[in-house]
């Protein structure tokens, strides 16, 4: 299989094939190639980041872990119904293990329960 | 009202000059934003992807932007929100407006940090009704991010630049139907990354070398025509296809804002539409410096920060010990190199400098000419292309024997 590495912006051209140990995995420039490569041949899986509704506001959110990608619709589903009604400092959880896996949405900006622009 | 250094803008750059200069010694520092909060575009880029390169770590915008906020609150930097500036002039006077009124600020030295715009439909020539519907992607970008509004159901992305394909993601996960992305170019001018996690992730097809044939709409967006190009960017007649739509996104490339520049009489570069700078990023009006994407269209908001140090350190020099004596030569761009920033290098600064510049297409395996006119040397880049900022570095003794500096890209595949 031929992939684009999203670890970073140099998006290394991946080539990964199924083999009976595991996975082989060459165009890496770096371990996080590799490591990429593998989990999209078993299980793909990305950081969600979305926005939470808040009193006048959108506050800002990520998943503290890669999540599978098989269920980002379903956790957008979750995270466009969920409101905010008390104040955030940023990197506090304000859904806790969304996924059944142990993920949690965290806010990626403080929110302080009161409207504000960001 | 007098301070040492005035930034216009709180943005990326303004921030990490900011804090760059008061730790080289100037506490005097004066942020002037005009939104009712610092941090600029990354405020509505909820995406993650930043700061790999500078923190090794993988933030989103509002993560990357609160780190700088934290060190220029920690410093107790003053910030002026909500306030805009009507005029610079050359001799460092920045007129500032706001709710308290008009007032001037006089400044030992300034540093340019306006940030960029969005290019509009306007400047794109495309034939059609005007109807409701049609945004730039960083608009569409701050209804959903910002204010929590979905632009529209079904959608059309003109352009491939990075804003585009991410707000083709961020549409789709909040429920709109993306289309397609349409690119006149052979090749898109967004990272690989976002082509695959924004576009491939979720089935949306990008079409190169296709570009608007018609809009269509009474009142708001009906629909779409997209033609194929050939070579000359010409429409091939018998190509066309058509997509119902209710919303046109438009993400054609990003212009540094230099108007207040431009009316002070600050010399620019119509290559990067930003100043002219040297390797302090001074431009050629003294003690004004500039950073950030008003000097030129970063991709990547790590490399703003440390230009951004570079301007803001140099700005404290010029501003706590006056200016120095330049000897400089130029920088240029030679084949296949559309710009070399800066466009001046200072020999008396006696200090190894690195040249940024950005390639005209795409080569793998490309040679890197660097000719100083004393000598030559070349250095092998794996690949390169126009979306993606490179860069070399010349040391103290080269740049002391150099007579210019010329930049060119050949050799390898196209």
């Amino acid at each position: 299989m031929e992939l684009v590495c999203i670890e970073c912006p140099r998006g290394c051209l991946l080539s990964a094939e199924k083999t009976e140990g595991g996975v082989s995995v060459s165009g890496n420039f770096c371990p996080k190639g590799r490591a990429y490569a593998e989990a999209e041949i078993t299980e793909p899986r990305r950081v969600l980041t979305s926005t939470i509704r808040a009193a006048g506001a959108m506050v800002p959110v990520r998943t503290d872990r890669p999540v599978k990608k098989s269920m980002i619709f379903a956790l957008m589903k979750k995270i466009r119904a969920a409101r905010l009604t008390h104040a955030v400092a940023i990197g506090d959880t304000i859904m806790e293990n969304i996924d059944g896996e142990g993920a949690n949405v965290v806010a990626s900006a403080s929110y302080g329960g009161e409207p504000c622009s960001i | 009202m007098k301070r040492d250094i005035v930034i216009i803008g709180g943005g990326p750059a303004g921030l990490a000059a900011a804090v760059a200069a008061y730790d080289a010694g100037c506490k005097n520092v004066l942020v002037v934003e005009r939104e009712s909060e610092v941090g600029g575009v990354l405020k509505q880029c909820i995406h993650n992807g930043f700061g790999l390169t500078r923190f090794k770590e993988n933030l989103t915008g509002p993560e990357y932007a609160h780190k700088f906020i934290e060190e220029a609150e920690k410093r107790g930097i003053e910030m002026l929100k909500d306030t805009f500036v009507t005029e610079l002039t050359a001799d460092k006077k920045v007129t500032c407006m706001n709710q308290s009124g008009i007032f001037t600020v006089e400044a030992k030295a300034v540093i340019l940090a306006m940030g960029c715009r969005e290019r509009s439909k306007g400047a794109l020539n495309i034939a059609g009704t005007r109807p409701a519907g049609l945004f730039s992607a960083g608009t569409a970008q701050k209804y959903v991010n910002v204010k929590g509004m979905l632009p529209g159901k079904r959608v059309v992305i003109l352009g491939s630049g990075d804003i585009g394909l991410i707000m083709a993601r961020r549409l789709t996960l909040e429920g709109a139907k993306v289309l397609c992305v349409s690119e006149i170019m052979p090749y898109s001018s967004g990272l690989r990354r976002n082509i695959a996690q924004c576009l491939n992730d979720f089935g949306i097809p990008l079409y190169l070398e296709h570009t608007v044939a018609e809009i269509e709409g009474e009142g708001r967006v009906s629909g779409v025509t997209l033609v194929k190009v050939d070579e000359n960017k010409r429409p091939i007649a018998g190509t066309e296809k058509h997509f119902d739509c209710d919303t046109v996104l438009f993400s054609v490339g990003l212009i540094p804002e230099n108007e207040l520049t431009e009316r002070a009489g600050v010399a620019l570069d119509p290559r990067t539409k930003g100043a002219v700078v040297d390797g302090d990023r001074q431009t050629q009006t003294e003690g004004v410096f500039a950073c950030g994407n008003v000097l030129h269209v970063h991709d990547l908001v790590d490399f703003v920060s440390e230009e951004a140090e570079i301007a803001g350190r140099a700005a404290a020099e010029y501003a706590l010990q006056g200016g120095r004596a330049h000897a400089y030569i130029s920088a240029e761009n030679g084949e296949n190199v559309t710009y070399v920033l800066p466009q001046r290098v200072d020999k008396n600064k006696n200090a190894p400098q690195k040249l940024f510049f950005r390639v005209r297409k795409a080569f793998r395996n490309a040679v890197v000419t660097v000719d100083t006119g004393a000598r030559r040397k070349t250095v092998k880049k794996i690949a390169v292309a126009p979306g993606e900022m490179e860069s070399v570095a010349l040391s103290a003794e080269e740049i002391g024997g150099a007579e210019y500096v010329k930049i060119a890209v050949t050799g390898g595949d196209r």
